[in-house]
């Protein structure tokens, strides 16, 4: 029944369910469909970035960028809004904006074969800096369409409520799943990180589903970056500051293989809620201070990184000895 | 080609000519109480920590590594002295000085053997490995420090990152003694050809009789060390310990100045000198930035225009495309002959 390749999904939504039933045994209150419901609220942005940064370590690169593409998004955002654009202007712009840079970034990392940690990391330099460039002060939001995205509660059968960026983040998942597995491009991207050379050999297009990983993680950041917005309502240089972390983290507990070629949406899905699921029980913990999220989520990489080492390198193992 | 130093030192020339051209006395160096003041001096100053961290940097990347913890290690390094010498009696008191320094730097050490361990005897991936620190390792600093910024007020201490010796700030003479010792025990031993070694074939150089992991756990080892050192420079230069800000993005700052030294992100090979260079190139664009009155933020733009040019001038690829242009463009009767052959 429970296939191989499913394992390390299964110990994510296993681990999950561990924490959140530890938490409603421990702390009253805990166990309430809005203490879940919570933990898609503020962490709807840091999905929607985890999801992108699936598929570029999927296709066995990475994007150090993501954070500083979401501080620019809100930069960008709250620039034109002041200036008086419309919305409807200012975000299609600005997704447009993200998707480029990710497929600059994603051209320069294919046609010149530099790293792509380099290339990405000259990204998160650039984009934090051009944030700066246009202005090294908080700029709030007050236009009316942001406001009410921001406090919109869509009411859920039971009074639990969600916020409309939770829609927008499910939304995009439902995307990114039926893309992994249902599409060409998503079939190209595992392939490509399983080995790029039988990939080339194979006459996939490479350089496409390379770009386009990138693209995505790019849109995917703008995304983001304009949930953020709604989150925050307001546009800072400093907002979203070791946001590709989290999101590495994200994918990594989800049970995605680091070197790329394995790996599934779903498990980011799940590698999200833990990290939101551990702030929330130190939340709750109330004396613990914030600092142990950190240390917490860096064990968890670790056990995470270790397991994954012990399922792949036996069958690596085998093959050297072979 | 060329020797490897020609463009890193040429940039370096360039920006120091440049702050010549805009302000001449940028070169100029006074003596006051006994202590030589000056935009060069300050350059070097500042930029110890980075050339430190740089250099063991350097060793990491010589071996197909990378070693992503270091901003985090500096920061622990400079909390751990900091508590130890803020809980003392008598804060000036060399012994309880020079505990601070040791229990640090054993730290330190610690740290980089548990990257060298999960590198080299688990065998994960060298930029994985040493995230999970950067990760954890500013949650550490802050539980050293109880999240508050811990103040000391010790002149032994103090006299690591802001004191000075023979008119010249000691954190330079650290570093002088680093940077020799890294270079003679690399390029005087065999040490360096088998990093060298291991950098360009894990599992050939095994076969060869190198004792690959050892010599992986000791960069590693070397490059925590390295970082703890810089830490303590960093955190007596303010006399104080920020767990959450201290070498912040150094880790970024140090591969950036190695890349422009000319070390190859592939591993294989590495040139100290370079390195150094790099990291002096990174502190006099600061520099420059502030002294121009550029506002600062901007240096991140520049840096990233830096790491792209210094990456795409290394790619062979790009090299060829240039070729290729150059040449159809200066020989256009050359394009035909190879579309006909």
């Amino acid at each position: 029944m429970l296939k191989r390749q499913h394992m390390p999904i299964f110990v994510t939504v296993a681990l999950f369910a561990f924490i959140f039933i530890a938490g409603s045994f421990r702390y009253t209150g805990f166990f309430s469909a809005q203490v879940l419901l919570n933990l898609f609220i503020d962490n709807a942005f840091l999905l929607i970035v985890a999801i992108g940064m699936t598929f570029v370590i999927v296709s066995g690169g990475i994007d150090l960028s993501v954070g500083s593409v979401i501080a620019l998004t809100t930069m960008i955002s709250a620039t034109l809004l002041q200036d008086g654009w419309s919305p409807a202007a200012v975000i299609p712009l600005v997704l447009i904006l993200g998707s480029a840079f990710g497929a600059g970034m994603g051209a320069i990392i294919h046609y010149f074969k530099i790293q792509p940690f380099i290339v990405t990391l000259a990204g998160m330099f650039l984009a934090r800096g051009l944030c700066y460039v246009i202005s090294t002060n908080t700029i709030t939001i007050d236009n009316a369409f942001y406001t009410s995205m921001a406090q919109t509660k869509l009411t859920l059968p039971g009074g639990s409520f969600v916020s409309i960026s939770v829609l927008i983040a499910l939304l995009v998942f439902g995307a990114a799943f039926y893309m992994a597995h249902y599409t060409r491009f998503g079939r190209n991207t595992y392939a490509l990180g399983g080995n790029e050379q039988s990939a080339v050999l194979m006459g996939l297009p490479v350089a496409r589903t390379k770009i386009g990983v990138y693209m995505f993680s790019g849109f995917c950041s703008a995304l983001a970056g304009v949930v953020f917005t709604f989150y925050m309502l307001s546009g800072y240089g400093l907002h979203a500051i070791g946001m590709e972390l989290d999101a590495i983290a994200a994918v990594v507990i989800g049970g995605t293989l680091l070197t790329g070629g394995f790996g599934y949406v779903a498990g980011t899905l799940f590698g999200v809620l833990i990290q939101g699921v551990i702030q929330t029980i130190i939340s709750f913990e109330g004396t613990l201070s914030s600092w142990w999220t950190r240390i917490v989520i860096g064990l968890l990489l670790f056990l995470f990184i270790v397991l994954q080492k012990l399922f792949s390198g036996r069958q690596l193992l085998q093959k050297h000895r072979a | 080609m060329k020797h490897h130093l020609f463009w890193p030192v040429t940039v370096l020339a360039l920006l120091l000519l440049f702050n010549l051209l805009y302000d001449p006395s940028f070169f100029s160096i006074k003596l006051r109480e006994g202590q030589l003041y000056g935009s060069l001096i300050d350059i070097l100053n500042f930029g110890a920590p980075l050339i430190l961290v740089s250099i063991g940097m350097t060793l990491v990347i010589a071996t197909k590594g990378i070693d992503l913890s270091v901003g985090s290690i500096v920061a622990i390094a400079g909390a751990m002295a900091c508590l130890t010498i803020s809980k003392g009696a008598d804060q000036n008191s060399i012994g309880l000085v020079a505990t601070a320094i040791l229990m640090s730097l054993a730290l330190s050490l610690a740290l980089g053997l548990w990257n060298g361990l999960l590198v080299a005897g688990v065998g994960i991936q060298p930029i994985i490995a040493t995230l999970i620190l950067m990760v954890a390792g500013r949650g550490i600093a802050q539980l050293i420090t109880s999240g508050q910024i811990i103040t000391v007020t010790s002149d032994n201490y103090e006299y690591i990152g802001a004191g000075s010796l023979f008119t010249l700030p000691f954190s330079i003479f650290i570093v002088a003694v680093m940077f020799a010792a890294a270079s003679l025990l690399t390029r005087k031993t065999a040490i360096g050809l088998f990093i060298e070694s291991v950098g360009n074939k894990p599992v050939a150089s095994r076969l060869a009789g190198i004792r690959s992991r050892a010599v992986m756990i000791a960069v590693y080892l070397f490059c925590g060390l390295c970082a703890g050192i810089a830490g303590l420079i960093l955190s007596s230069n303010v006399s104080s310990a920020d767990g959450n800000n201290a070498g912040l993005w150094y880790e970024l700052d140090a591969i950036l100045a190695v890349v422009i030294g000319g070390t190859s992100l592939n591993g294989g090979r590495f040139y100290l000198a370079g390195t150094v260079i790099g990291a002096l190139i990174i502190q006099t664009l600061t520099t420059t930035i502030y002294t121009i009155g550029v506002p600062p933020e901007i240096t991140l733009v520049v840096k990233a225009f830096v790491v792209l040019v210094v990456c795409l001038i290394q790619s062979e690829s790009f090299r060829k495309t240039l070729m290729r242009r150059w040449r159809t463009r200066r020989y256009p009767a050359e394009k035909e002959l190879t579309r006909h052959a």
